[in-house]
């Protein structure tokens, strides 16, 4: 046998708003949303108190992201010939001896190939800040020994990379201060998403 | 009784078969069919007769996990980057979450839930770590939407099912703690306009997503379909973010820093990026409308008369509005029904019914969502990009009817 209560919560279901004039006296505020559950009277506290604050130690630990005006790169400096040797043992193999025609694909521009429409995207004609050279270097290479670069390692290896696709001189060195005021030639190339929906097709 | 043992010969004549050249005794005779289609007489042993009639044999008791039928051949399509979804062998509109498409940067990695946690800081009031439990603990939601990586695109040659056409789409009821209930807690600064979203994987993937998303409809999801999430699909915990491209829902994630600006990471900038009329398209996040007919398609066979033409239809800016079904190869459109629930920035199942008369013939379908945006053809999508390849890529699917009942893919040629 259902009960009152279930019949009068039904009832407030189909009623909301009758039901809400003949209760005013119990403190109903039906909604008239189609997703109003009278079951759900809980109210939403400021703050549920789970989880705890992170001390900045804890913080430093894993924040290894950079930003292109060079917030989050870490002490150090880095030069190309140091990251030419690197590179040569550590990512030639699968990047081409220089960069170039390595079976994960190049990483320097070089000749465009004339049976191809495009050229393949490298540092050097795609990548739009050199900041993020750093980054993923740091955070997933050598693909199979991911975070087993020093930071001066990967310092040299940006230098190295951004020196072999011309665009910085093999004698510049790169520090937290340099790297972002580096240009990169894609940069202007790049523009934010437009498409809105609608009949329009981008 | 020879009726029942024709057709129980033929459900299976491979197993029959081998298990023919074995049997002993021959209790009876049964017209088997072999794979290449010939009528070949064959004798039955009585313990045969007995091990293919399943009224005669007890069963298996209950178990501790259900199994798929071991008739049942379903199987994602891998490569060295990515695992595709068998959508031409689904029913309905929920991805078995063992069939899920994957797509990863550094492997699957193996993580205890116990010691995984999420830092959230940056421009916020408290940064805090939460860990696994603690954010379940939260007030939950639910959805069932689709995920589709924005590479998901293949053409090329005659002999392509959906799965390789398509296999990068799958859709789950996805469970978790919202972005914004989160982002309350720990309090983020009015200044703050993106976060960082980094996985705990190998690949330490990251990418940078609008506060207003994540204030919108972001699920920090550590359940699919029912059960805790798949390894492969993010387990612990992962980014849900709906309607939006595969790579910006994080998987195994561990970290949301709050800035004012992005964070120009590589799979935004050298990776999911599109040249779109000689400029490069960056942070295209919604997944255009898309449909795609997995019945009839490659490999399967028809037969004259009626068939009912299935499939499914999403888009990423809300609901499916309509389908539309051509059987003239374009020539003419007809309204295709869409089965319930028709929900936001979900596959939706859709049917045509039609009589092919054995002739010759193409099919597809296209899909116009609630803004009003209809599925392009490959040629209006390469004619507004002026470009061929690259992400996003969501034209018209055909398939060609041959008059002797095959189905092949229509590559298109369009460079
Ligand atoms: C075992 C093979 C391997 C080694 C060794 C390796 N890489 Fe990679 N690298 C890859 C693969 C695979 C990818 C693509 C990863 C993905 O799919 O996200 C990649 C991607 C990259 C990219 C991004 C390319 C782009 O255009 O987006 C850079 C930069 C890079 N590697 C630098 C390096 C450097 C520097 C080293 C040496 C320290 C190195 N790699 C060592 C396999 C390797």
């Amino acid at each position: 046998m259902p009960s009152l209560m279930g019949i009068l919560l039904k009832s407030l279901l189909v009623f909301p708003l009758v039901l809400g004039l003949l209760f005013s006296t119990q403190n109903y505020t039906p909604k008239q949303s189609s997703h109003f559950s009278p079951a759900d009277t809980s109210q939403v506290p400021s703050s549920f108190g789970f989880g705890r604050l992170a001390t900045q130690t804890e913080i430093d630990r894993i924040d290894i992201d950079v930003r292109p005006d060079g917030k989050g790169l870490p002490q150090g400096k880095g030069v190309a010939a140091k990251g030419k040797l690197i590179f040569a043992t550590k990512c030639a193999a699968c990047h081409g001896a220089g960069g170039i025609g390595g079976p994960n694909g190049s990483l320097v521009h070089s000749q465009v190939d004339p049976t191809k429409k495009r050229a393949e995207k490298t540092i050097g004609n795609y990548w739009p800040y050199a900041t993020t050279v750093f980054d993923y270097i740091r955070r997933a290479m050598p693909f199979n020994a991911p975070g087993s670069l020093t930071n001066e390692e990967v310092y040299h290896l940006t230098a190295y990379l951004l020196s072999a696709n011309q665009i910085i001189d093999s004698s510049f060195v790169v520090t937290p201060t340099t790297l972002p005021t580096v240009k990169m030639p894609a940069q202007p190339l790049f523009v934010p998403d437009d498409r809105k929906g609608g009949p329009v097709i981008k | 009784m020879k009726n029942k043992i024709i057709e129980l010969t033929q459900r299976d004549t491979k197993i029959s078969r081998r298990k023919l050249l074995g049997g002993a005794a021959t209790a009876a005779v049964a017209i088997v069919q072999t794979a290449e289609g010939k009528n070949v007489q064959a004798a039955l042993s009585q313990a045969q007769l007995l091990d293919d009639d399943p009224t005669k044999k007890l069963g298996t008791f209950p178990g501790k996990i259900g199994t798929r039928s071991s008739f049942e051949q379903l199987v994602k399509d891998p490569s060295e980057t990515s695992s595709r979804s068998p959508l031409q062998d689904f029913y309905g509109i929920i991805t078995p979450s063992d069939l899920h498409f994957e797509r990863h940067h550094g492997g699957v990695p193996v993580i205890d839930p116990s010691k995984h946690e999420l830092l959230i800081h940056g421009m916020v009031n408290k940064p805090m770590i939460f860990k696994v439990a603690d954010l379940k603990r939260f007030p939950s939601v639910s959805r069932i939407a689709f995920l589709e990586c924005s590479g998901n695109f293949r053409s090329g040659k005659e002999t392509l099912r959906p799965q390789e056409i398509c296999g990068l789409t799958s859709q789950s009821e996805w469970t978790g703690v919202k972005l914004s209930t989160i982002f309350r807690e720990v309090g983020i600064k009015p200044t703050a306009t993106w976060f960082l979203a980094e996985g705990g994987d190998a690949a330490v993937m990251t990418r940078s997503i609008p506060v207003k998303k994540g204030l919108d409809d972001v699920i920090i999801a550590y359940a699919q379909n029912g059960e805790a999430l798949r390894p492969e699909q993010g387990y612990p915990i992962r980014l849900f973010v709906p309607g939006w491209e595969g790579n910006t829902n994080v998987k195994w994630l561990r970290r949301i820093e709050l800035s004012d600006q992005p964070f120009m990471t590589r799979e935004e900038t050298s990776k999911y990026t599109e040249f779109v009329n000689g400029k490069v398209r960056q942070f295209s996040f919604d997944m255009d409308a898309r449909s795609i007919i997995t019945f009839p398609s490659y490999p399967q066979q028809v037969e004259k008369g009626w068939i009912e033409i299935r499939g499914i239809a999403w888009s990423g800016r809300g609901k499916v509005h309509k389908v539309e079904v051509s059987v003239d190869a374009g020539k003419s459109w007809q309204i295709a029904n869409l089965q319930e629930p028709i929900l936001d920035k979900a596959h939706t199942a859709f049917r045509y019914l039609w009589k092919w008369d054995g002739n010759a013939t193409e099919i597809m379908s296209r899909v116009t969502d609630e803004t009003g945006y209809t599925q392009p053809t490959l040629k209006q999508l390469v004619e507004a990009r002026g470009e061929s390849n690259g992400y996003h890529f969501n034209p018209i699917t055909a398939w060609q009817i041959k008059p002797d009942g095959s189905v092949l893919f229509k590559p298109e040629s369009f460079r």
